[in-house]
Order: structure tokens, then C-alpha cells, then sequence
């Protein structure tokens, strides 16, 4: 066979293939599939597809440990989208996905395109976008540069969700000094489909045409697979912003118009989107997924420019393109329809039986390569995985841990520690950030940002879907099984508390370089914490993605596993809020608060590192917890539910308060010490109200659920007010020569005022 | 049953809600593509939220050229009903077929939210069901949404009753200028929604469309659909003669 050779620009002291960011070992193992040498080409098109974000090659080992199966499951990892069964015909398809590193280089359009591939995978499977969540972590908010990015991942957020018009329902704003070299812009979204509908990115029948719709192809994004996401950072970054693409949203939204159109006429056979190694992904993707081949007609596809070479056409990562598999029949048909949005398409290729991705122009054929070497055959590693000298033993599943409280709770005042807390950038309220979001267009969202898990409602039934997202990072740091198992604790219980039924779980792992033995092992730990969490609340695993490579000179990431949840809610109509309903109602803590403050917020106010002992989790009651609440919602014992999560018991009273306009007065009986109890962060704890005729009731519940509950006082009256009973509430007011325990006791005026400023004041917003 | 034409650019994003909020409303929703250069015959005609070719330009800008909009255009000189909704009240702006134009937000950045809006007047085809006075809960979702017009020409709207809608606060009262809080993009006189001077044409930048179901958390947008859709059925059987001029004019906060 003649393979031409096309021109790639060359250093002459490195070789090609590393200079594409291929391994000796990988440029041999190509050689092995190929039986010949590759062309230039062809070397650029595995370096695409064997970079760490399009081809796994460290993760897949591990991902196969994950649960995957599940009876609603109607598509799972490997295609764009998870897609779960909601009954009536329909199904909901959902993913998170991360763009991190060009966020970091370019922090508009970086998290603008995040937003729009993570679209364009939910519409390619047949469904329309109907929420996105995005969550977003930096480094320190004092700093300029956090600033800098905040500023512009937020509208670039909002400048491209907002105009395609998919509201933006939820997420997380974290902030945490390991992320300051390298935020995480984690972006989920949540699509609705016909069964019927859903389509595959397939390109099944040899003799059907390939057409390429939507943007032109130009010289953005070249590389931005294997530059960007699959390197560490270091100082030359401004060198890599031509590997950043640049989003027009309003493009999109006509690609989502016209693709559902495509597959509701039933135009398509396969449908893909071109993200990561644009062309050659989309090419070799399909065709291995139908164990078929692509001819690709280079001179067919539209440029924006002049001149480009062939590699770069072939690896460009320029926005919102589509591939569709077309019977030659209907060509015409779909063309109709992209002419009627006025999108841009041609017809670059076809289907073959030969199982290859060819690549021609002029008559020669510039490239052939198995579909299989690029996608599913592509190289996986066996990466060295090693735990750091200094930790602790992983803890078994639901065995307690006792950690030592080290941290300064003798002579607080915890109504100043309340204040404090609520000031905090990484509890006090995120309204100015989500007020930049459109959240409402769609008329779906019955719940939307700044109350805890979104609520959707799904029109034309009475059914509704509640999503949210949640990461553990902070006690990741000293056990990532923990943090992973407590990152789908935390995501999973704040969509049970609204009365909705998980339905499956997709994650975004941001870890650090993988070819480092401590930082592989804390990605494989966090994956067994994510698969047995998954299994103790008998959740499949629908989908996600893997972001390796969050270092920067300043050091790597938190292990970070970013959980995306969806539930299903029966009917909408009965879905709860943590915010108070009624005065009279009676508080009930359910669950009991365990010992280690490490990894919490309060740890990090007192100066403690992440390393001091974290809370355990048990697994066991955790699920227990869930089906509690559920079963309480659906028999409307409760009235609300608010999870315990960062801040502790106060923090999440405090807030069931304030979005209430509601006061409560409690007696919280202290077991351990004030400062566990009221603002430790251990797991498996919600608080609830309920009718006082119902309060029995719901006790009685949570006994057959195997949970402790204490009735801990009556909402009303517009002051918090916490007092703490018991043998461990004693200590801290006596030092300071009180012969009575401190109690919080605080206005709501006051707490709000401290909760609403906090973020405006810690990045600087609030002097403009 | 009434038809009421639902314009839909090609970037609109709440034609679909619109056209359900129609239907929600009583009437019978008609998609008008943007192509098109009739109406359709349709009774009424709204100009949806959006972005209507991207507004890359200035909201609404390039909108204002499309085949529809000569014939929406002819539709309002001749009498015809039109409403625009946020985006869709940039375009009638655009298009001359308000007053006024839509700037900027104070602060520069998009904003998505609940405000309160009241209408001075219930005597015109957009607020015949709505109590004038009233605060209304809807969302807001915009980037350009901040009413700006010359102080003689603010004087004149107000002097002729074509101030339609209001930011308020909680009790009723007109936001300040400067009301952070209940008049966010920083609308001079609080101007949410402005009629034309002959009446029959109405903008404004909150989203009754999404304060239609108590599900979505308000209801209070609905009877501004109704009153449309209702308006719309009685000058299609001709009966339905505009008002406007001052005498008409219900200042905000005093009715209720």
C-alpha cells in the first residue's frame, strides 16, 4: 500500500512522535497494529485518540471495576450519555464532563465550550438538553488570578448556556488553594428523550454516506486532546491558547434544533458529535462501534481557512459540528433541513466494510487505519500505583474510625463560629454567581440554584426529575475511597431528600498525573470508594469522564471525584425543601453526628489540616438513610429535609432557617464535643420537620430504618437559637468562667447578613 | 378559538414556552417562522425571548430586517396586537414599534432572577385581567434589559399612560433608579414594560410565560397571557378598540 506523506511541521531534535506526546512504548505498540511504520498523518491521529481524555489508557482498568447494570438503564459508559429509563416512553440521559485545562488558559471560552460539548453529547443520543450544573473549583478567591477566572468561567457559563437557552439549575463554587494553578470546570447536563428516539453514534450499512453539519472546520482547537488535557501544566501556557476552541452559541442552539429534527424524521442511522479529535474521533468511533469502516473525503470538508494541512483537519477541535450516518436516499432530505437553520453540511465520506479509517484527497490515500487501533484497541497502561508514606489505613466500610479532635474548640464562642462559617466562600451564599445564569428558560424548573438539589418538572406528566452534583475533595485529601464514597453519599442524599429515587450516577474524576505512583493510587482508591458506594445504594454507574493531569508547578489537585446525580420523582407536586415550611412544626435530627473533623470547614476555619482524622462512613446506613426519607416524603410525614453536610449541623439549620424566614429553638444533646456535633461534617445525617402530630410517626420510620433520631425542638420565631444538653455540653463556657454551656443564639437578620455578603466580599465584588 | 401567532427566530429560546403559555392562556399558539411573510392570519402576534440571531451586534438589531418583521410591522400599523417579551421587546425596540431602548444591565452582567413588576393600568389589551397596582412574581433573564429614554421622552410616557409595567418592591412601590434589589438592571423610572403610543403594541423585559403553573413558583404572569389572548379574540370580532392616553392612567401603588 502507498500512503503519501503529509507535511507536519517538524522540530528536527525531537522526534515527531514525542513531540505529539507519544511514547516510544506507544509509537512501538502503534507499529504493532499498524504492521508498518505510521505516517506522519496517521502519528497525528493516534495522538489524538491515545491521549489519556479520548482514549482512558490509565483509567479504563479501573472504570471496569464500576457497577454498571441496572434495570432502567437504557445506554451506559461508552456512549455520549447515560441514558435512564422515567417509564411512559421516556428516558433521561445525563453526563458530567470536565474542561479544565482550557478553562485554566482561556476561562471564557473554556467553560463556554465545556457547556457546548457537554450538550452536544446529550443531544447526539436523541434528547433535548433541558438543565445544566455546573461545578466549579479555584484557588484562594484573594488572589488576582482566581479573580480573573472566576470572572470569566461565570459568563462563560452564562454566555453560552444562556443563549442556547438550557437553564443553569445547580452546581458548586469550592474554593481551595490547590486549585489554584488548575480550577476544575466540571460541567453536567441533563436531557430528556422518546425512547423511541434514542440514537447511537454508530455508522452501521457499508454504502451509507457520512455528513458533516454545523460549523466549519478551522485551525482551532488543534490538539487540544493531547496538549492540553492530557499534559501537566508548566509556564509556557500562553503558547497553548490556539489549542483552546472558541464557542458561537448561537450555532449550537441551531445544531440541537436541526439534529432533533434529523432523528425525530428518523433521517439519521448514527449520530455523533465532533469534541475531542474532531473528525478522527467522530470517524473512528462510529465505525468501531458498528464494526464497520469510514472513508473520509478530506477535499470534501468545508474549511474556514485556506491552506490547512491535513493533520490539522483531520485532529481540529472547532465547534459545533455534528457527524450523521445518512442512507444515500435521504440525503437530500437532511440537507433540507440544515439548509432551513441555515447550517453549513457536505457529505465527507462513506461507510465501508473494511473496518478501516481512511483518509484521502486528490485521488491518494493519505491514511488507513483500523478503527479498532484508534478507539476500542486503542494502548491501556498498567500505571504504578502507590499510597503516599505518611496516611492512614483506608477504613473498611462502615467501620468507625476515632480520630483525635485536635483542633481548638475549648473557649469558642459557637455563635461567632456560626457567623463565621456562614461568611466563608465556600458556604456563604452563591447568588451572585447564579443570578448570571439564566435558570428558568424551558419552563421545567421547579426548584432551581441556591436551595440545594434542582427539581424539573416533566411536562405533560406529573413526574419530575431533581439533580445535583457533589464532591468530597477535602477528605479525599487524606483517604480518596472516603471522599469518593462520601462525594456519592453527599449527591445522592441530597436528591433522596427532595423524595426522589436516585436513578444512577455519572462522575467527572479530576486527579493529577497518572504516571505518579501516589497520584494513580489515589485515583484507584476513589474509584473502588465510587464502585462500592455505587453498590451499598445499588446505583448504576451511567457514564462519565476522567481529567488526569491537574498539576501545576505549584502542585497538584485535591483528588477530586465529582459525582452527577439524577432522581425521579413520581410526582412533582410532592417534592420537599431543607427550608422550614411551618411554625410549630417539630426539628428531628436523623442520624447521629460521628467523631473527626477533619476535611471540614470548621477544620479549615481553626487552622487544621485535611490530614486529621476525617469522619468514617457507613455505607449501610447511608442507603438506610435514603430509603428513610423517600419512604417519609412519599407518606408525607415530613414537611422538610435539609442534609448535613459542609458547616455541620449548624450551618444546615442556619440555612433551613434563613430560606425560610423561620426561626427554630433547639436543645442538641451533645455526645462527643460541641464542636463535633455541632459543626463536624460526618455523614449520614439529615434534619427534618415535620407536623407535630406527625413527629411519632416519623421517629417510629426511622427506627425500622435502623437510625437513632432525636426531636430536638419546634420551628418559629425569627432567631436560631441551638442550646446544647447533655454530658459532652460542657467545656468551652466554663473556661471562660460561665457556669451555664454556650449556646448559639442569633437573628436570622444576622445570620443572612453574613451568609448573603460572603462571596461578593471574599472576591472582591462587593466595591464595584 | 383565537390564534396567536408565536414568532420563532431562529435563536429564540422561549418559543416553546410561549407557544405553551398561549395555549395555558386559552388561545391556540401558531408557530411564525422567521422566513415567512405573511402572519399566518393569526389574531395576535408575540415576539418571544431569545437570542434572535445570536445578538452578537446589539440585542435585537438584525432581527428587525427579517421577512416577519415587515409583516409584524404591518400587523401593529394597522391596529394589530403585539407583545415582546424580553428579547422580543429588544426587537420591537429595535424596530421602532416601542419606545425607548433596551441598555445594558447596570453592572455588565447577565442577570437571571425573580423581580416584582406591577402594571399602571388595567384598561389596555395586556393587563385587562391584571389588577393594577399589584405585584406580580416573575423571572427576569437578561443581559441588555435596562429601559432608557430622554427625559422629555420619559415625561411623555408618563404624561400619555404608556409606562405599562413597573419594577416594585415587596408592598407594591415603585423601585428607585438605584434599587439594587428591585430594579436590578437599573431601569430609569423602574420601566419594565412600555406601551406604544397608540396601545396596541407592548414590550417588556420579565418572563410572563414563566410565572404561568404554581409549579414553576408563580402563576402571576398568566393573566398578562389571558389578557392577550383575550384581547386578541374581541379585535378579531372587531370589538376590541384600544385605549390609551392619560385620563386612562392608574398610577402604580395606588390601586391597591
Amino acid at each position: 500500500m502507498t500512503v503519501a506523506e503529509p507535511p507536519v511541521a517538524r522540530t528536527p531534535s525531537i522526534p515527531l512522535h514525542r513531540s505529539l506526546g507519544l511514547t516510544d512504548d506507544e509509537l512501538d505498540a502503534i507499529r504493532e497494529r499498524l504492521g508498518r511504520d505510521p505516517n506522519d498523518l496517521e502519528l497525528a491521529m493516534f495522538s489524538v485518540m491515545w491521549s489519556e481524555h479520548c482514549s482512558y489508557k490509565s483509567s479504563k482498568p479501573l472504570l471496569g471495576t464500576l457497577p454498571t447494570r441496572g434495570d432502567r438503564v437504557v445506554a451506559g459508559p461508552g456512549e455520549n450519555a447515560g441514558v435512564v429509563s422515567i417509564g411512559d416512553g421516556l428516558a433521561v440521559a445525563f453526563k458530567i464532563e470536565s474542561h479544565n485545562h482550557p478553562s485554566s488558559v482561556e476561562p471564557y471560552q473554556g467553560a463556554a465550550t465545556g457547556v457546548g460539548g457537554i450538550l452536544r453529547d446529550i443531544f447526539t443520543m436523541g434528547a433535548r438538553p433541558i438543565a445544566v450544573l455546573d461545578a466549579l473549583r479555584f484557588g484562594d478567591p484573594a488572589e488576582a488570578r482566581t479573580r480573573h477566572l472566576v470572572d470569566g468561567v461565570v459568563r462563560g457559563v452564562g454566555g453560552y448556556g444562556n443563549c442556547v437557552g438550557v437553564p443553569t439549575v445547580g452546581g458548586e463554587l469550592v474554593f481551595d488553594p490547590s486549585y489554584g494553578g488548575n480550577p476544575l470546570v466540571n460541567v453536567m447536563a441533563i436531557g430528556l428523550l422518546e425512547e423511541r428516539h434514542l440514537t447511537r453514534a454508530a455508522a452501521p450499512g457499508p454504502g451509507n454516506l457520512a455528513v458533516l453539519f454545523g460549523s466549519s472546520t478551522g485551525r482551532d482547537g488543534i490538539g487540544g486532546a493531547s496538549v492540553l488535557a492530557s499534559a501537566t501544566f508548566s509556564d509556557d501556557d500562553p503558547a497553548k491558547r490556539p489549542s483552546v476552541q472558541v464557542g458561537d452559541p448561537f450555532a449550537e442552539k441551531l445544531l440541537i434544533e436541526a439534529s432533533l429534527e434529523l432523528i425525530e424524521r428518523g433521517l439519521v442511522e448514527g449520530l455523533q458529535d465532533l469534541g475531542a479529535a474532531g473528525i478522527t474521533c467522530a470517524a473512528s468511533e462510529t465505525a468501531d462501534r458498528a464494526g464497520t469502516g469510514v472513508a473520509i473525503d478530506l477535499d470534501a470538508i468545508p474549511r474556514r481557512e485556506p491552506g490547512m494541512a491535513a493533520f490539522e483537519v483531520m485532529i481540529s477541535e472547532s465547534q459545533e459540528r455534528m457527524l450523521a450516518i445518512v442512507r444515500p436516499e435521504r440525503v437530500a432530505e437532511v440537507g433540507a433541513i440544515c439548509d432551513r437553520w441555515a447550517i453549513g453540511w457536505a457529505v465527507i465520506g462513506r461507510v465501508t466494510d473494511d473496518g478501516d479509517v481512511s483518509v484521502t484527497a486528490g485521488g491518494h490515500e493519505l491514511a488507513r487505519i483500523p478503527a479498532g487501533a484508534l478507539t476500542s484497541n486503542a494502548i491501556v497502561h498498567d500505571r504504578l500505583s502507590a499510597p503516599p508514606a505518611r496516611r492512614r489505613a483506608a477504613p473498611a466500610p462502615g467501620a468507625p474510625i476515632v480520630a483525635s479532635d485536635q483542633l481548638p474548640e475549648r473557649g469558642m464562642d459557637p455563635g461567632a463560629v456560626l457567623l463565621a462559617l456562614l461568611g466563608t466562600p465556600n458556604l456563604a451564599s452563591r447568588r451572585e454567581v447564579y443570578e448570571q445564569y439564566d435558570s428558568t428558560v424551558g419552563t421545567l424548573t421547579s426548584t432551581g440554584p441556591g436551595r440545594g438539589a434542582a427539581v424539573l418538572r416533566v411536562r405533560g406528566t406529573t413526574k419530575g426529575l431533581v439533580a445535583a452534583t457533589d464532591a468530597n475533595a477535602a477528605v479525599g485529601t487524606a483517604d480518596p475511597w472516603l471522599g469518593a464514597a462520601m462525594s456519592v453519599a453527599e449527591a445522592t442524599r441530597n436528591v433522596s431528600i427532595t423524595g426522589a429515587r436516585p436513578l444512577g450516577v455519572t462522575n467527572c474524576l479530576n486527579f493529577g498525573d497518572p504516571t505518579r505512583p501516589e497520584a494513580f493510587w489515589q485515583l484507584a482508591e476513589a474509584v473502588r470508594g465510587l464502585g462500592d458506594a455505587c453498590r451499598a445504594l445499588g446505583l448504576p454507574v451511567t457514564g462519565g469522564n476522567v481529567s488526569l493531569y491537574n498539576e501545576s508547578p505549584s502542585g497538584a489537585i485535591r483528588p477530586t471525584p465529582e459525582i452527577g446525580v439524577v432522581g425521579l420523582l413520581d410526582d412533582v407536586s410532592l417534592a420537599i425543601g431543607p427550608a422550614f415550611v411551618t411554625a410549630g412544626d417539630e426539628v428531628l435530627l436523623v442520624g447521629e453526628a460521628g467523631p473527626g473533623l477533619g476535611g471540614s470547614e470548621y477544620a479549615r476555619l481553626a487552622g487544621a489540616a485535611p490530614e486529621d482524622g476525617p469522619p468514617a462512613i457507613d455505607l449501610g446506613r447511608e442507603a438506610g438513610l435514603q430509603a428513610f426519607v423517600r419512604e417519609a416524603v412519599a407518606r408525607r410525614l415530613v414537611a422538610s429535609a435539609q442534609d448535613v453536610s459542609g458547616g455541620g449541623l449548624a450551618v444546615a439549620v442556619a440555612e433551613a432557617a434563613m430560606w425560610s424566614g423561620l426561626g427554630t429553638h433547639l436543645r442538641l444533646p451533645i455526645a462527643g464535643s460541641p464542636a463535633v456535633d455541632l459543626f463536624g461534617e460526618s455523614p449520614s445525617r439529615i434534619v427534618v420537620s415535620a407536623r407535630p402530630e406527625h413527629a411519632l410517626a416519623v421517629v417510629r420510620l426511622a427506627e425500622e430504618h435502623g437510625l437513632p433520631t432525636a426531636r430536638i425542638g419546634v420551628v418559629g420565631g425569627d432567631r436560631l437559637v441551638i442550646e446544647p444538653v447533655g454530658s459532652g455540653a460542657t467545656g468551652a463556657a466554663e473556661e471562660r468562667g460561665s457556669g451555664v454551656a454556650d449556646s448559639i443564639d442569633v437573628a436570622l437578620a444576622d445570620l443572612r447578613h453574613a451568609w448573603d455578603h460572603g462571596l461578593a466580599r471574599a472576591l472582591g465584588w462587593d466595591v464595584a | 378559538m383565537t390564534r396567536i401567532g408565536v414568532v420563532v427566530f431562529p435563536g429564540s429560546n422561549c418559543d416553546r414556552d410561549t407557544l405553551a403559555g398561549v395555549e395555558l392562556a386559552g388561545g391556540v399558539a401558531v408557530a411564525l417562522w422567521h422566513e415567512q411573510a405573511d402572519l399566518d392570519g393569526v389574531a395576535g402576534v408575540i415576539l418571544p425571548g431569545g437570542f434572535a440571531y445570536g445578538d452578537y451586534l446589539r440585542a435585537g438589531v438584525i432581527a428587525r430586517f427579517s421577512p416577519i418583521m415587515r409583516a409584524v410591522s404591518a400587523f401593529a400599523s394597522d391596529g394589530g396586537l403585539v407583545l415582546g417579551i424580553c428579547n422580543g421587546f429588544q426587537v420591537a425596540a429595535e424596530a421602532h414599534l416601542v419606545p425607548g431602548a433596551l441598555l445594558r444591565n447596570r453592572g455588565l452582567r447577565f442577570l437571571g432572577r425573580d423581580v416584582r413588576i406591577a402594571a399602571s393600568r388595567s384598561d389596555t389589551p395586556f393587563t385587562s385581567l391584571v389588577e393594577a397596582g399589584r405585584p406580580m412574581r416573575m423571572p427576569i433573564a437578561h443581559g441588555e434589559g435596562c429601559y432608557f429614554a430622554d427625559k422629555a421622552e420619559l415625561d411623555a410616557l408618563e404624561r400619555e399612560g404608556q409606562v405599562l409595567f413597573r419594577y416594585v418592591s415587596a408592598d407594591g412601590r415603585p423601585a428607585a433608579e438605584g434599587d439594587r434589589e428591585a430594579n436590578p438592571n437599573g431601569s430609569l423610572r423602574a420601566i419594565a414594560g412600555v406601551l406604544n403610543a397608540r396601545g396596541n403594541v407592548a414590550g417588556l423585559m420579565p418572563h410572563p410565560e414563566r410565572a404561568s403553573e404554581a409549579i414553576l413558583g408563580s402563576d402571576d404572569g398568566l393573566p398578562i397571557l389571558r389578557s392577550f389572548v383575550g384581547a386578541a379574540a374581541r379585535a378579531e370580532q372587531g370589538g376590541w378598540p384600544p385605549v390609551v392616553g392619560a385620563a386612562a392612567a392608574v398610577p402604580v401603588g395606588v390601586a391597591s
